[in-house]
């Protein structure tokens, strides 16, 4: 067969990419306190649990506020970047363009230190919203990268004839470019979301007393008796992400067949 | 006044302007909440730290107590010499699979290959490295696993709680990040230059040195970079997986600013790791400059 030594690895390999995703549910349905094998059977009680802690729901709904206040503020703002790179020529583009795209790379714990002495300096009080600045910043890259493969895919002629017919900038904007781009933006603002829930050193540095989910979660890992609950709050997580990127995966290869473009594949 | 106007409106006709004020929004937050607070700790590296304010006097002192001080430099070696393994580790491992699913997969299914490899990537980091810590641990699923199949007596403790167990889990959450610039240089390349190579008599080996491997060099030096300049900056994984002897430099930076409240030396540790990043990046850059050349933009 083709490439045979090569699947064979490459199957060894992606074990290697999930077994923690597929111990995961394991310990959350095991009927015992302690997460180690062997397995003692299979209980719901965990989740069970997950549903009675409160400090988990107020966690939640702080995390939810931050990672769609944070999808829709990042993806609108990666709009605005996507549209400009792919659009236009101008001054200091690369270095203005390396600059937005920085902490794709940068240690979030720089971003997070950054932000803190500067808040701190002004006298902001740290809240959600201090998280939600920080979570902006991490997510536009992403944004960008969904948003410029669909603006790049877009036919330059469609918008010169939509002025050619009479149509101004904006109802431009609105009528052929926002529905072709409309794949890129869904995909864009699932994926902020999903980084945003999960995104723990920005909002450990910048939450100050109202906890997000994963500050939440760190914390419980010094309790060995809170571990089996957060194993099964972690498969509820897993299956949650994997739905998100299913769509979010969907709408970028609608996007691209839309535009009559060829798919090259992956988020980024 | 007109001429100031026509001015005004023929500028804002312009490509650049429309180009610069398309990208204001995004530029202006970037500048706001990026390079001004860079700037800032920056700043704050030069500056004093008293009980409980920031004294504004200039010194090095910050710089001087992070390079010398035994502990300090320690960790800050520990860090540069775990992501520069780590770095290997994942690219080595990465380059095979997506040389894999560029030359082996057939175009139908390479994107749910990637789907598949990117997965888990996007699954809850904390909970990942947890499970790590349960898979090495004394007695996780590779101990048991070893001393189920009688091929070790006692269980291995050298896999948790030092560097071992900070490089395999690294390794493990930085993997896509390795696997997708490559696979998009060999995407990149054009098969026919692998016909004429072997037409021209090479084996399929010497063609692969030859032709495919330099032409993959942009993507290969891409997830470099992009695998070894965050995880030196990693908090998590040495802080749940590392033990006393895998702690590494942003574990000290947290316990700079929000354990011991000292933002000046924080800041300095900060900013020397990001500056050790910096030029090791641009030294591995360099070396390989000959592969980047001629490579439009």
């Amino acid at each position: 067969m083709k490439g045979g030594w090569f699947k064979v690895y490459a199957i060894g390999y992606l074990l290697f990419l999930y077994a923690p995703i597929i111990l995961l549910p394991m310990f959350a349905f095991n009927d015992a306190t302690i997460i180690a094998f062997p397995l003692q059977g299979f209980s719901t009680r965990w989740f069970s649990a997950m549903l009675e802690e409160p400090a988990l729901r107020i966690a939640l709904k702080n995390s939810l506020f931050i990672a769609v206040t944070t999808s829709v503020l990042a993806t609108a703002l990666g709009v605005f970047a996507a549209r400009a790179s792919t659009r236009y020529r101008f001054p200091m583009k690369a270095g203005l363009m390396g600059l937005i795209m920085l902490p794709l790379v940068l240690p979030e714990i720089i971003v997070a230190v950054s932000l803190l002495v500067v808040l701190l300096g002004l006298g902001v009080n740290l809240s959600l919203w201090t998280v939600i600045l920080g979570h902006v910043l991490i997510c536009t890259p992403f944004t960008i990268a969904i948003l410029s493969s669909a603006f790049q895919a877009l036919d330059q002629s469609l918008e010169e004839a939509a002025y050619d017919l009479g149509e101004t900038a904006a109802s431009t904007f609105r009528l052929i470019i926002l529905p072709l781009v409309m794949p890129g933006i869904i995909s864009s603002l699932l994926i902020s979301f999903t980084i945003s829930l999960d995104e723990f050193i920005i909002a450990f540095f910048l939450a100050g007393t109202e906890p997000t989910l994963p500050v939440y979660i760190f914390s419980q890992f010094r309790f060995p008796l809170a571990v089996p609950v957060i194993m099964a709050l972690g498969t509820v997580l897993v299956c949650l992400s994997i739905v998100l990127l299913a769509i979010a995966e969907y709408f970028r290869r609608r996007g691209i067949a839309k535009s009559g473009g060829k798919d090259t594949g992956g988020f980024l | 006044m007109m001429g100031t106007k026509s001015r005004w409106a023929r500028l804002r006709r312009t490509e650049a302007a429309n180009g610069l004020l398309m990208i204001s929004p995004t530029a202006l937050y970037a500048i706001l909440m990026l390079a001004a607070p860079l700037g800032a700790i920056f700043l704050y590296s030069f500056l004093t730290d008293g009980y409980l304010e920031i004294i504004r006097d200039f010194t090095f002192a910050n710089y001087i107590e992070a390079w010398t001080n035994e502990l300090y430099r320690t960790v800050m070696v520990r860090s540069l010499g775990v992501s520069m393994v780590v770095t290997a580790v994942t690219v080595l491992l990465a380059f095979p699979i997506a040389y894999f699913v560029s030359f082996h997969v057939s175009p139908s299914r390479k994107s749910l290959w990637l789907f598949l490899i990117t997965i888990p990537f996007w699954t809850s980091y904390l909970i990942r490295v947890f499970l790590w810590k349960v898979i090495l641990g004394y007695n996780g699923v590779v101990n048991s696993g070893l001393l189920g199949i009688g091929l070790i007596d006692e269980p291995l403790t050298f896999i948790l709680y030092n560097v071992n167990s900070v490089v395999i889990t690294l390794a493990h959450a930085y993997a896509p990040f390795a696997i997708l610039p490559i696979f998009v240089s060999l995407e990149k390349i054009d098969r026919s230059l692998l016909e004429a190579g072997q037409d021209l008599g090479e084996s399929r080996f010497m063609t692969f040195l030859r032709v495919t491997l330099p032409l993959a060099m942009p993507g290969v030096i891409a997830s470099v970079l992009i695998v070894f300049i965050p995880t030196i900056g990693d908090y998590v994984t040495p802080q749940l997986v590392g033990g006393p002897e895998g702690r590494m430099v942003a574990n000290l930076i947290q316990l700079q600013y929000l354990k011991l409240d000292n933002y000046p030396l924080g800041s300095a540790i900060a900013v020397s790791a990001m500056a050790i990043v910096t030029v090791v990046s641009l030294i591995f850059v360099g070396l390989n400059r000959r592969y980047l050349k001629g490579r439009k933009a």
